[in-house]
């Protein structure tokens, strides 16, 4: 079997995998379920648009949560203000994409070095938690939408069919929404991975001075991911706004941000279905870490292990020292390497039966 | 006039906690090339320990001044051992590697303290500008501020110590040509910052009470102190400090304290862009 | 007269203290082939990257075809068409032979013509088979090939190449030098080289660097005769 089929291969899969679940889910499974797995679906969206800038990119982005968070602020806000939702879910792609814009190209046309692209993305994410955290007084609103502060706005408005007031959303229509959303998203970054564009931005990634030499603007190159990964993530933002109906500064938060970056990690960079697996799986985990909390007894073992972010930063520093690629793209080498032994015992099977 | 003074007090007070909170993370980007993530929750560990050791009936000076620099500087050589060594060499894998590290110390002290803020309360009393008041302790800050740095400046002066590390900032192997052992050498530099880093959040317990999460509220303000000094310890940890303080405090003093520090954030990412070699890159760059 | 392709004057690069190129004033005609040698830290690899806007000149000028392009960016000079193959091989490792040469040729070309174009060049630098293996995979001098594809799919009118034959066996090299003959039937080159068996293969006139200025420029058998370039070339590779 070579790359091409095992390709294809793997596209019928995930589609197959995919449409099975959105379909069936609904049918077989308990609303809270189906409720829990939405937000596993949103959540996976916001992954994708990391694993896209980080993972083929390659732009450090300790930030990504701000772009998140963007977007589910300006849907609120801008629902409270309009009440239709067709103009504040486009809004809250748009504004978090020229947001990323305008930080990208700052960023990239000052030709910071990697290591500083992290600590601004970081920093911005700090100055807008800040920012928005010290909203609560009822002196801070836009238009009739209060922005509440830390204790952000709660009874967001769900989203309607286009243009149709009256066809509000359900959540069990949220979950259709989101689990194709991040399907169209998938393959959608799959079309765009494939193409010139993509192919080029991979190449960045791989040798910036070669690409430069052949005539290719990185500056620009970089902007473009970049601004599509915000645009992304403010996507993934407005539903996540629609699943609670409520927004926090928390999702603007530094441990939002680490739990990204956790996801693409874990899942490996420069894949598309890893992190995808890695936000699951993690978030799968967390929630049982938190389910322990309740029963657990108060002795200091039961509290570690309802402790989310200590489970989260051990998973993080073993990835980084001992499984750096990720699980997907370390699995692909094992299952290659095992192929190879597999053929080299073949060939030697058949030298004998040659040389008789 | 009065006012005038106060107001010099209190930037002054914001350059020195500045200048405290970053330096430990200044001697570790600076000699090792190493961004630690988790030197937030070093300074939290800081307060922690002082606050423990203070329960157990110890001196609250030699709580802050000894036991918090002593204890953290042992955790951070445990964690050179366990973690970083492993990563030399590749930048990003300690940013996230020490980011998970941030985690786990925030996840554990929680475990161990739960999440509420505990509070010692500032051992010295108040002083009199004028018509204003102000606390002692706010000079103590500066002058603990300004030991620190007094006494960096003698050790990278003065000592073989200081001659090693001055070696290892403009040159990784000189180390290794000077006949050092670098790993020991690693190992030290990463005890000493966070040491230092210890004892400032120790000296900055009484100010802000001590809970699991205040790293958060610490790291990105030294990062961009750090960040913004550039390479040079000691003249770039003061400059970004002076700058950075500076517009800090007058920020804050003209609206909030939480705008205050947004402007602190804005100005820096605005130097990183214009300076990305930070200020000592392209001044003093024969400094310390 | 026919305008000169490359102009540099008084082109100069200072690191710090280090004076890695002074006051190089250079010409090279359209469809010339000239070679540059010097011994070890002359300057000719920081020559060639002020040339391709990897590094901006301390002083002095660049103009391509009349144009000042001292200031531009590598990937605008390359647009203008100069294509550089480095001293330390640029590919992109990551990657399959494919795929590289695919990221050269494709700025320029539909899809349909890349593809047809990738294929010739794989043939034409020997490793089709070794078409979908990784770059970073392959040994040093398969490496160079691959760089040496990805510079010629650009089209460019320049080409420079830094120690192409570095690291090469005596069969490659012959390879190479009739390669550089054929690319020299349309294109311009500035080749530096230390193998003076292949500067004979390939060139005429011949530019001597030494420590960042222009030494002498004469015809390859002046230049082997020359005592002052056998003092200075020979002396200082003997000695490195
Ligand atoms: N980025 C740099 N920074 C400092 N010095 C450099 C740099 N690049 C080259 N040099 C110095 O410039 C001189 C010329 O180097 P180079 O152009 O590589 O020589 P050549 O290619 O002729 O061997 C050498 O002394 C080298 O050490
Ligand atoms: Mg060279």
């Amino acid at each position: 079997m070579n790359g091409r089929s095992l390709n294809i291969l793997g596209l019928v899969l995930v589609s197959v995998t995919g449409l099975a679940f959105m379909l069936l889910t609904p049918q077989l499974a308990e609303l809270d379920t189906v409720l829990d797995l939405t937000v596993y679906m949103i959540m996976a969206v916001l992954a994708l648009s990391l694993a896209l800038i980080w993972g083929f990119g390659g732009i450090l982005c300790f930030g990504q949560s701000a772009f998140f968070g963007l977007g589910a602020y300006t849907y609120a806000i801008a629902m409270f203000n309009i009440g239709e939702s067709t103009l504040p879910f486009l809004l809250a792609i748009i504004l978090p994409a020229a947001f990323a814009a305008l930080l990208g190209y700052f960023m990239f046309y000052g030709r910071i070095s990697d290591v500083y692209l992290g600590v601004i993305t970081l920093t911005v994410t700090l100055i807008l938690f800040n920012s928005v955290n010290s909203t609560a007084g009822p002196e801070f609103h836009i238009g009739t939408a209060r922005l509440g502060g830390f204790n952000g706005i709660p009874g967001i408005p769900p989203l309607n069919w286009p243009f149709n007031k009256t066809a509000a959303i359900d959540l069990e229509g949220m979950f259709y929404l989101a689990t194709g959303s991040l399907l169209a998203t998938y393959f959608g970054l799959r079309l765009l991975l494939a193409s010139q564009f993509g192919r080029i931005i991979v190449g960045i990634r791989e040798n910036e001075r070669r690409a430069e030499l052949l005539g290719y603007d990185p500056r620009a190159y970089k902007l473009a991911t970049f601004t599509i990964g915000g645009a992304l993530a403010g996507f993934a933002g407005c539903l996540f706004a629609n699943w609670g109906n409520f927004v926090s500064p928390t999702i603007f938060g530094l441990a939002q941000s680490a739990q990204i970056i956790i996801w693409v990690i874990v899942g490996g960079r420069g894949t598309l279905i890893g992190p995808v697996i890695g936000c699951i799986g993690i978030q799968w985990l967390s929630a049982a870490l938190g389910a322990n909390q309740p029963s657990g007894g108060s002795d200091l073992w039961s509290k570690i292990f309802a402790n989310a972010p200590l489970i989260l930063g051990v998973i993080l520093i073993a990835f980084v020292l001992l499984v750096p690629k990720g699980l997907v793209p370390t699995l692909g080498d094992i299952g290659l390497s095992l192929v190879r032994r597999r053929r080299a015992r073949e060939q030697r099977g058949f030298e004998p039966q040659q040389a008789e | 006039m009065d006012l005038v003074a106060l107001l010099a007090i209190q930037v002054l007070y914001a350059v020195a906690s500045l200048a405290l909170i970053s330096v430990g993370l200044a001697i570790i980007f600076g000699m090792m090339r190493v961004i630690n993530l988790a030197h937030g929750e070093f300074l939290m560990l800081g307060g922690y320990a002082a606050i423990v050791a203070t329960s157990h009936g110890i001196s609250i000076w030699v709580a802050m001044l000894v036991v918090a620099p002593i204890v953290v500087g042992l955790i951070g050589i445990i964690v050179e051992r366990a973690i970083i060594r492993f990563l030399y060499g590749r930048m990003i894998d300690t940013m996230l590697a020490t980011w998970g590290l941030s985690l786990f110390l925030v996840g554990l002290t929680t475990a161990i303290f739960g999440n509420t803020t505990v509070g010692i309360s500032a051992p010295l009393g108040s002083i009199q500008i004028g018509a204003y008041r102000t606390s002692a302790y706010t000079l103590f800050v500066i002058a603990i501020a300004i030991a620190v740095l007094g006494a960096i400046f003698a050790v990278m002066r003065w000592t073989r110590l200081g001659l090693i590390a001055r070696g290892t900032m403009q040159n990784a192997d000189m180390a290794a040509a000077l006949g050092v052992n670098p790993p020991r050498v690693y190992a030290v530099t990463f005890g000493v910052g966070a040491a230092l880093s210890g004892l400032a959040g120790a000296v900055l317990a009484p100010v802000s009470g001590v809970f699991p999460t205040i790293g958060v509220a610490y790291v990105a303000k030294s990062f961009i102190t750090v960040i913004g000094g550039g390479a040079a310890i000691l003249s770039g940890t003061v400059s970004a400090s002076a700058l950075f303080g500076t517009i800090n405090q007058i920020a804050t003093f003209v609206t909030t304290p939480v705008f205050g520090e947004v402007a602190l954030l804005a100005a820096a990412i605005v130097l990183i862009r214009l300076l990305p070699q930070g200020i000592t890159g392209r001044f003093f760059r024969r400094g310390l | 007269m026919a305008a000169a392709l490359l102009d540099t004057r008084d082109l100069s690069m200072h690191f710090g203290g280090v004076k890695a190129v002074r006051n190089v004033n250079f010409t090279l005609a359209e469809g010339e082939l000239r070679c540059l040698i010097g011994p070890n830290g002359a300057g000719k690899s920081t020559f060639f990257k002020m040339l391709t806007g990897q590094l901006e000149p301390t002083r002095g000028q660049v103009l391509f075809r009349g144009q000042d392009i001292s200031r531009a960016h590598a990937h605008q000079i390359a647009r203008l068409g100069i294509g550089i193959k480095t001293q330390v091989p640029s590919v992109f490792d990551g990657l399959s032979v494919r795929d590289n040469i695919w990221l050269a040729a494709s700025r320029l070309n539909s899809k349909e013509r890349a593809r047809r174009l990738v294929d010739e060049m794989l043939e034409r630098i020997g490793l089709v088979d070794a078409a979908e293996r990784l770059v970073g995979q392959l040994a040093h001098g398969q490496r160079q090939w691959v760089e040496l594809g990805l510079v010629l799919s650009t089209d460019p009118e320049l080409i420079l190449l830094d120690e192409p034959a570095a690291g090469m066996t005596h069969e490659e090299v012959l390879k190479t030098a009739a390669l550089v003959r054929e690319i020299n039937r349309s294109k311009a080159l500035i080749v530096v080289e230390h193998d003076m068996q292949f500067i004979r293969m390939i060139a005429k006139q011949v530019t001597v660097f030494n420590q960042g200025s222009v030494l002498v420029e004469d015809t390859v058998d002046n230049i082997m005769r020359n005592p002052q370039v056998r003092d200075i070339y020979l002396g200082k590779q003997a000695a490195a």
